[in-house]
């Protein structure tokens, strides 16, 4: 709150002043531009962390469990190296890329065939909504029993966790939909196609964007639990083979190579969220 | 009039919800049953029935449960006391609010089951490793509501508290933490389901012992309709803890 950072300002430089007089108003102005930057903190505090792991690991920890940060990066492009890595990387962004396409398809579809009717909106939500709550994880057995070890498992499980959410803001958005706006570009003579193109589709455009966000944390999240669980090119593969050989390095690198692919398409997404909802 | 058709509405409603289920189970019977469908993707509802009454029965969910239980408290009591207290404190300065929000919020979106095998190999396949998922992957939600509710609380309210002479104490007992405590309990809900989940998740993919390992157990001796059971089993657990959550959440908003 702003009392207690003034208040801790006012005994910060109460503490200063006591020194002499350069010193202590330099220490200030560094103060004030902290305060003003909280960036730069933040920034110093991930620092911070890196170095303390750097530290902990290079002195004091085990090699065969934890790997230093410096080693880590300087160790990624012997990981891109290792046979098989490009390979099962694109394999991953395949399967995500596929996975989301078919989750966003079908959420549409699905989110405006019950979101249009109310009858079915009321029947059919109940429904959607007691399924999205149920632990999905408990079933990725099954999956890899129907689909097979291979990618269309992970294919599968990456669509089934991203599209109820995308179904959920879908229905959500043609809801708050105003009826007087569909009345009027009706009563304007609006064949149904015009409807939906002209009055549906773009009121729906901030809520479809939200739930593509949504929807690709989900797709990450199926995709990467079932190439987790078992897998035979694809990254859960390198992941097991690195963890089972104690060589922390390169797992670290993969991810962290990994992590990297899901701040980007989070990124991507969340860029066409604010980009598309800020006709309004 | 109006208040009658409602009630007609409620009623086809339901039944459309309940005609669903019942046709999916009948589809289910049918399909095993008459239309062939291999017992190995797909065993026969009434085997599932009959097995899901002899776990119950039996007990020999016990010690898996017990596992599972024991990750999922200590891991949620984890991270609730240090999501709560991390919160609060970094709530109490906006300077720190703003270093800090962005940063929980930049981790919050990276999907942290990746670093599954990290914990694996950090703490090995027992109970820990789970705890200690469990317990970072729903650290994030609790913290960042944490400040969201004490950042957020109407400032006319600290004043004039203040001005009225309340303490440290009395001003969190009666102002700050009643304005905040649905924002909160919204973050708590949040992390006890993706605790549940991630635990559930991480005896899946790697572990000795839990209710997640031993579905994966029966996969693999190719026991589908005891797995069946299994799943439904956890299935209810779960929805009947998210159930008993969601009331206790609605009941905190109303008191709080």
């Amino acid at each position: 709150m702003n009392s207690a950072q003034s208040t801790d300002a006012k005994s910060g430089a109460a503490v200063f002043a006591a020194g002499s007089g350069d010193g202590a108003s330099r220490l200030k102005s560094a103060r004030r531009f902290f305060l003003r930057h909280p960036g730069v903190v933040r920034l110093g505090i991930v620092v911070l962390i890196l170095i303390a792991w750097e530290i902990a690991a290079r002195w004091f920890m085990d090699p065969l469990f934890i790997a230093p940060p410096s080693r880590v990066f300087t160790s990624l492009d012997t990981v891109l190296g290792t046979a098989g890595i490009p390979a099962a990387l694109r394999l991953t962004f395949f399967e995500l890329a596929v996975a989301f396409v078919i989750a966003v398809t079908l959420g549409l579809v699905i989110g405006l065939a019950i979101g249009l009717q109310p009858f079915a909106r009321r029947s059919l939500m109940p429904i959607v909504l007691l399924v999205y709550g149920l632990p999905q994880i408990t079933i990725l057995p099954l999956f890899i029993l129907a689909f097979g070890i291979g990618a269309a498992s992970k294919i599968a499980f990456g669509v089934t966790h991203g599209v109820f959410p995308i179904v959920i803001t879908v229905v959500a958005g043609v809801q708050n939909l105003k009826p007087i706006l569909l009345v009027s570009a009706r009563s304007m003579g609006a064949s149904r196609w015009q409807l939906l193109r002209y009055v549906i589709f773009p009121h729906m455009i901030p809520s479809f964007f939200a739930g593509m966000r949504l929807g690709m944390s989900g797709v990450l999240l199926g995709v990467l639990l079932s190439e987790l669980y078992v897998s035979t090119a694809g990254i859960g593969y390198f992941t097991q083979m690195f963890t089972e050989n104690f060589d922390p390095t390169k797992l670290f690198g993969l991810i962290a190579m990994l992590a990297a692919m899901a701040i980007i398409l989070n990124e991507i997404v969340r860029r066409a969220e604010v980009h598309f909802s800020r006709w309004r | 009039m109006a208040r009658r058709t409602e009630r007609a509405r409620q009623l086809a409603s339901r039944s459309v919800q309940i005609g669903f289920l019942l046709a999916l189970l009948l589809l289910w019977y049918l399909a095993t049953n008459f239309w062939g469908v291999n017992r190995l993707l797909l065993p026969n509802p009434v085997e599932v029935w009959e097995q899901l009454g002899d776990v119950l029965r039996s007990g020999n969910y016990l010690p898996d449960l017990r596992v599972t239980a024991t990750e999922f408290v200590v891991a949620f009591l984890l991270s609730t006391t240090s999501g709560t207290v991390i919160g609060y404190f970094v709530s109490r300065s906006r300077f720190w609010t703003r270093v800090f929000e962005p940063l929980f919020a930049g981790i919050f979106s990276i999907p942290i089951i990746l670093f599954l095998p990290l914990y694996v190999l950090f703490f090995g396949l027992g109970l820990e490793s789970k705890i200690a998922l469990g317990a970072t992957i729903s650290f994030f939600p609790i913290v960042l509501a944490t400040i969201a509710g004490f950042s957020n609380v109407d400032r006319t309210l600290i004043t004039a508290a203040r001005s009225m002479g309340a303490s440290n104490w009395l001003l969190f007992r009666h102002v700050l933490l009643p304005a905040a405590l649905p924002v909160i309990l919204g973050g708590l809900r949040i992390g006890f389901t993706i605790c549940l989940l991630s635990i559930l998740g991480s005896e899946t993919i790697a572990s000795l012992a839990g209710l997640g390992h031993h579905i994966v157990e029966l996969a693999e001796d190719m026991e589908m309709s005891r797995m069946f059971a299994y799943i439904a089993f956890v299935v209810v657990m779960v929805a009947l803890l998210n159930a008993v959550v969601s009331h206790l959440e609605a009941r905190g908003r109303r008191r709080g």
